[in-house]
Formats: structure tokens, sequence, C-alpha cells
């Protein structure tokens, strides 16, 4: 086992598939410095400026390359530096990637990888804080993960890395530094498997990124009243691991879904819409959805404190499904 | 090849002539099935404008890179697409190019070099900058083209897609059909540079603006600039001024401008200009042009009828490929 962190498995597993494949590259802006928090720190030192490129911020043209790239023989890393301004990129990730292969009949491949990242709680303001993954997963010919810990943000790179298909990872600034131990041999986190993180009897709840441990805080905190949480992280929202998720719930009866994104139209709708259309007679009690209020999120610090999703919405949530 | 300079050589003005006459009795044969609803959906000829197609893609090998716009089927035909599977596609075939998936605005030959075709104005620019890069980290010396139309100008995907080009001084070519009109306005509508030469100067590219409806001024100009690409050097540009005979898309009511008087048309018109140089110049036989355009609707109706026999896709394949595996 080795100690990391969520940043140090990504920088680590792009090293290692820039060793195991010279077709991977890796651009974005100010790549080769590191970037903001270090998640391409060191690379442009082993693999040299003609595979770690600095871009101009130019968030389209840096999409659009990296497709070309990719339509092209080489496999494409690209970072965008906040979620936020994927929005610059839309028609390149949407309209040029996502259906390139259904497009031309099976022709065009675009095996590209798009690492960015979400959430808030470092007083970013309104623009560098969203939880914009619902949009992504409405693409059709889009994958979209979305890792909670260091072990998955390595699996999950690495299987995005090794996909044929346009895949986006949505990490969570605020577990960048989070520690843990890792296994010594990485492996490739299939996308489209969910995860068990904590087996309970009494309610489950599906958790997203960040989420995950402020849903296993909740656990933590209503197991001390004799409450047994499931929690499940679904690890990969396209393909989504649909199958764990009802399993569980037939054993729960109770579902909470949980995620910072604003509740309305959030993917938290779309799973409980599917576990309703799949478990119907196995559900005790309405749906419970933890999601942030319908409000861009606001600066000053106890705002935006008041405004996140947290532990205190999750147990909350459970209550109300227990009716206790 | 020669230019204006002297006569064109004999055997490639033939070539360039059929090359020109097998778009525009495509297009044509297209506009008219659209009428009938036998060719589906948003149908944007390129009649006028073949000669860019020609001068550009027939200097091309198999195997360089072409991305094109909406306006796609002259860059298909030129780049070597058989005319039955462009067809076929346009009728929402199973025989089609992308079997039916993509549509008139979406050609994509993979084994002919073309790798896209975009319905978004501009998106399909930085995609050709991105095959250049695989070209220069891959090795090889294939050439990327990106087609384009003066209305992309204005987009900031062009101007994101320009500076990133100069800076990492990609071998990629980017030819602007600049036709005067960006949808249903002209030009002055849009902005005030005239020239898309101009548009991109302060970066410092090569670049040459062009007669576009002179096949051979586009050829040698071409020519010239892919010969740079090869060697690993640009990005390049070509403007090419020509004229859309047809409207923005087939139904289009063209409100916006008047029809050009025919005598005006003759004197643009890129295919009765090579036909008057090729008699000129005497390669051409008084009888030819007849019997080359009889020859070029031909096998555009064998196409049409080969087209016609194709069965529609399956509906299971909407599903199928979403994905690739």
């Amino acid at each position: 086992m080795t100690q990391t962190t969520y940043l140090g498995a990504i920088t680590g597993t792009l090293a290692d598939a820039m060793r195991a494949d010279p077709r991977v590259l890796v651009l974005g802006e100010d790549v080769a410095e590191g970037g903001p928090w270090g998640a391409t720190a060191g690379l442009v030192e082993e693999f040299g400026p003609e595979r770690v490129r600095n871009t101009p911020i130019s968030e389209a043209a840096i999409c659009g390359v990296a497709i070309g790239a990719a339509q092209s023989g080489l496999v494409p890393v690209v970072e965008i530096m906040f979620i936020d301004f994927l929005t610059l990129a839309l028609d390149q990730l949407v309209n040029q990637a996502a259906k390139a292969h259904f497009m031309s009949g099976g022709q065009l491949r675009v095996p590209l990888v798009l690492r960015t990242q979400g959430g808030a709680g470092q007083r970013g303001g309104a623009q560098h804080s969203q939880s914009l993954e619902a949009w992504l997963t409405h693409v059709p010919g889009l994958k979209v993960a979305m890792p909670s810990t260091a072990a998955d943000a390595a699996g999950l790179l690495a299987a995005a890395i090794a996909d044929p298909n346009p895949v986006v990872l949505v990490e969570n600034k605020t577990l960048y530094f989070r520690r843990e131990e890792i296994p010594d041999d990485r492996e490739p986190v299939a996308l489209g498997r969910a995860r068990v993180v904590r087996p309970g009897r009494d309610a489950t709840v599906v958790a997203l990124s960040r989420l995950v441990h402020e849903s296993l805080a909740a656990a933590e905190e209503l197991a001390a009243e004799g409450i047994e949480v499931e929690v499940i992280d679904p690890r990969t929202l396209v393909p989504l691991d649909l199958e764990t998720i009802v399993e569980s719930v037939a054993r729960t009866h109770r579902l909470v879904v949980a995620h910072e994104a604003v509740r309305l139209g959030g993917f938290g709708a779309e799973l409980a819409a599917e576990v309703q259309a799949a478990a119907f007679d196995e559900l005790d009690a309405p749906i419970e959805r933890v999601g942030a209020p319908f409000a861009p999120i606001p600066f000053s610090p106890p705002l935006e404190d008041a405004y996140l999703p947290d532990r205190h919405d999750v147990v909350a949530a459970v209550r109300a499904l227990l009716g206790r | 090849m020669n230019d204006r300079g002297g006569p064109l050589d004999g055997g490639l003005g033939l070539e360039l002539l059929r090359a020109l006459w097998r778009i525009r009795a495509f297009e044509e044969r297209v506009g008219q099935l659209t009428l009938a609803n036998e060719v589906h959906g948003l149908v944007h000829l390129s009649i006028g404008q073949e000669a860019v197609a020609v001068g550009v893609c027939g200097g091309l090998r198999p195997d360089d890179v072409v991305y094109s716009s909406h306006r796609a089927h002259g860059h298909a035909i030129a780049k070597g697409a058989p005319l039955e599977r462009v067809m076929a596609e346009l009728m929402g075939r199973d025989g089609g190019l992308c079997r039916g998936l993509g549509g008139s605005m979406h050609l994509v030959d993979v084994e002919h070099g073309l790798l896209g075709a975009t319905g978004v104005v501009g998106g399909n620019v930085p995609l050709a900058l991105g095959s250049a890069l695989a070209g220069l980290l891959l090795g090889g010396d294939r050439v990327a083209v990106v087609f384009f139309g003066d209305g992309a100008v204005q987009t900031g995907i062009f101007f994101e897609s320009v500076n990133l080009a100069t800076l990492w001084r990609l071998p990629v070519i980017l030819v602007c059909e600049n036709n005067g009109f960006a949808e249903f306005t002209p030009r002055s509508a849009h902005t005030v540079v005239e020239r898309v030469s101009d548009v991109v100067a302060p970066f410092g590219l090569e670049r040459e603006t062009v007669d576009g409806n002179d096949v051979a001024a586009v050829r040698s100009a071409f020519e010239r600039f892919r010969e740079t690409a090869r060697a690993g050097e640009g990005p390049l540009l070509l403007e090419c001024l020509t004229h859309r005979l047809r409207g923005h898309y087939e139904g289009d009511p063209e409100r916006y401008r008047e029809a050009l008087a025919a005598e005006e048309w003759q004197a643009l018109d890129p295919i009765l200009r090579l036909q008057r140089r090729g008699l000129d110049e005497g390669w051409l036989g008084e009888a030819s042009p007849v019997e080359l355009e009889q020859e070029a609707r031909d096998q555009v109706e064998q196409a049409v009828q080969a087209a016609r026999e194709s069965p529609f896709p399956s509906a299971d394949l909407t599903t199928e490929l979403v994905y690739a595996s």
C-alpha cells in the first residue's frame, strides 16, 4: 500500500499511462507548470513539452485540437481547469466529440479524456464552484465519471484513457489533498461499476463525489443510534450501475440520493426515476433527494456554508425516510 | 503545374473539368431529389464553388486529411468519396458513407481521408489542427486541410484556432471559401474586414487570396501551400473568392439578393471558364464539353439508382453506434 492524495493518484496515473503508451499526451492551461493544484506536476520534465502542452486560455480550441488529435491516432488527456469553463467548450464536446462515432456510422473514434473539477467550499464564488455533471450525462456518446477517492481517481482515469470514447472525469477540488492508502498495483476501475462504500440494512444513500464522504459521516452519526445506512458511490454516472443500487434498495427499502449540484434537474432526479421504475414495490417511503437550493453559489462564507449540502442534510433525509 | 502564365497541360485540364462536372451534376440532381423528397433534411449546395473543392482536394493524397463544413458534398466527392455512397447518405440509406446516420452536413469517409464535416459553423477548424498535431507527433508527411466559409471567420473558435495553429506552427492548411455571404447576409453585415487574409494578418502566417472560380489558380496556389505543409511547416491560409449560385440551403427564397444575370454568371462559372480556356488552348475539342457533361450526368444517374436500391438502416442502429467498443 502507498500513501497518496487524490491529486497524487491522478499525477501518478497520468505518468504511468504516458510511459506505457507514447500516443498519450496532456494538454491544457498551465499543465507544463503543473496546473493550479499540481495535477500535472513533473510530467513535462519526464515527457517533454511536445507531450505536455501548455495552451492559451482557449477552452474550445483545446478541446477541438484534442478531438482532432484523437481522431488521428493520439490519446489526449485534456485538462479544463474549472468545470465552469467547460461552458466555453461545449460545442466541441457535445457536437464534435460525443457524436462523431455515431454520425460517421462507426468510422470515427474519439479516445479523448477530459479532466476537470467542480465543487464549492473554497469561497470561489458562483463561477468557480459549480457542479454541472448532470448536463454532461444528458449527452449520448459521452461517458461521465466522478471519483470520490484517490483509488477511484486513479482507477477511473486509467480506464478512461483506455476507453475508445470521450470520457469526462469530474474531480472535486475539496478532495484533492485528502490522503489515503491505495494499493501499489493500481488497477483500472471499470466504467459503470458502483462501489458499496459502507454496508447497512436500514436505508441506502447513493451519493456523488464529496457527498460520499458527507454520507459516510452521516452514517457514522446514525449508527450511534442503531440506524445502519448503506452508502453507495456509483463512481460513473454514464454508464450507470443501476443493478447495484437496485439490489441495495431491495434490502433496505429506503433510498436517499445526495449530490452537491442543485436539486432541480440534478442527477439525483434521474437516479430516483430509474430506481422507482425498477423497484417501486420495494420502496417503503418516497425517495429523498439531497442537493443544493436552486440558486447560484454565494460568495460570502457563512452563506456558502449554509448553501452546501452536507452530512446534516443526509442525516435529516434518512430520518425523514424512517420517520425518526 | 503552370497557372495563367502558360497553357494548361491538356490531360490535367480534362481531369479538372471532369471533376468539376461530377460535383455540378451531382448537386443539381440533389437539388431535384430534395424537391422530390428523396433527399432529406437541410441541404446546402456548393454549385458555383466547385473549383475550390477540386483545386484543393485534387492535389491531395488519399491519406491526407480533410475536414469540411455544412456545405460538404463537393469536398467529399473531390476527395474521392464514391458518388453512390454520398447519394445514399443524403437519402438516409444504410449504404451511405455514414450508414445514413450523418446526412448532408456530416459526411465522413475515413478511407478517403474525409474525417469530418460539421453543421456548426467554425466547429471543424480546431479538429484539423489536432489532426496536424497528430501528424507531427506520430511522424509521416500527411497534410491536414480544413474548409470553412467566410461566415466562420467571425466565430471565436476560428480566432482561437488561428492563434493556436500559429503558436504551435502546425502544418495545417486553412481554406476559406469566401462567397461573400454568411447565410442570408453579405459579409459587410458581419464585419468591417473585407478580406479574410487581412483578418489573420497579425499572426504572420503565409496566406494568399485567389480567384476561387479559377480552378487552375486554386490548384497552383494550393500545391505550393501543400508542399510547405508536407515539409511539416505551417499554418497557411488560402482564401478563395467564389460565388454561391444557389441559396444558403435548398428552399432558401433568397430575398436578400438579386439573382445574377445570365451573362454575369457565365463570366464567373468555373466550368464555363475552364471550358473556354480549353477551347482557346486547344486541349478541348468542340464536342467535348457536351460529352463531359453527359458522362458526369450518367455517373450521377447510376449513383442515384444504386442509392435507391440501398435499404434504410435497421432501427437498431440508432442505439448500437452511440459508443465505440
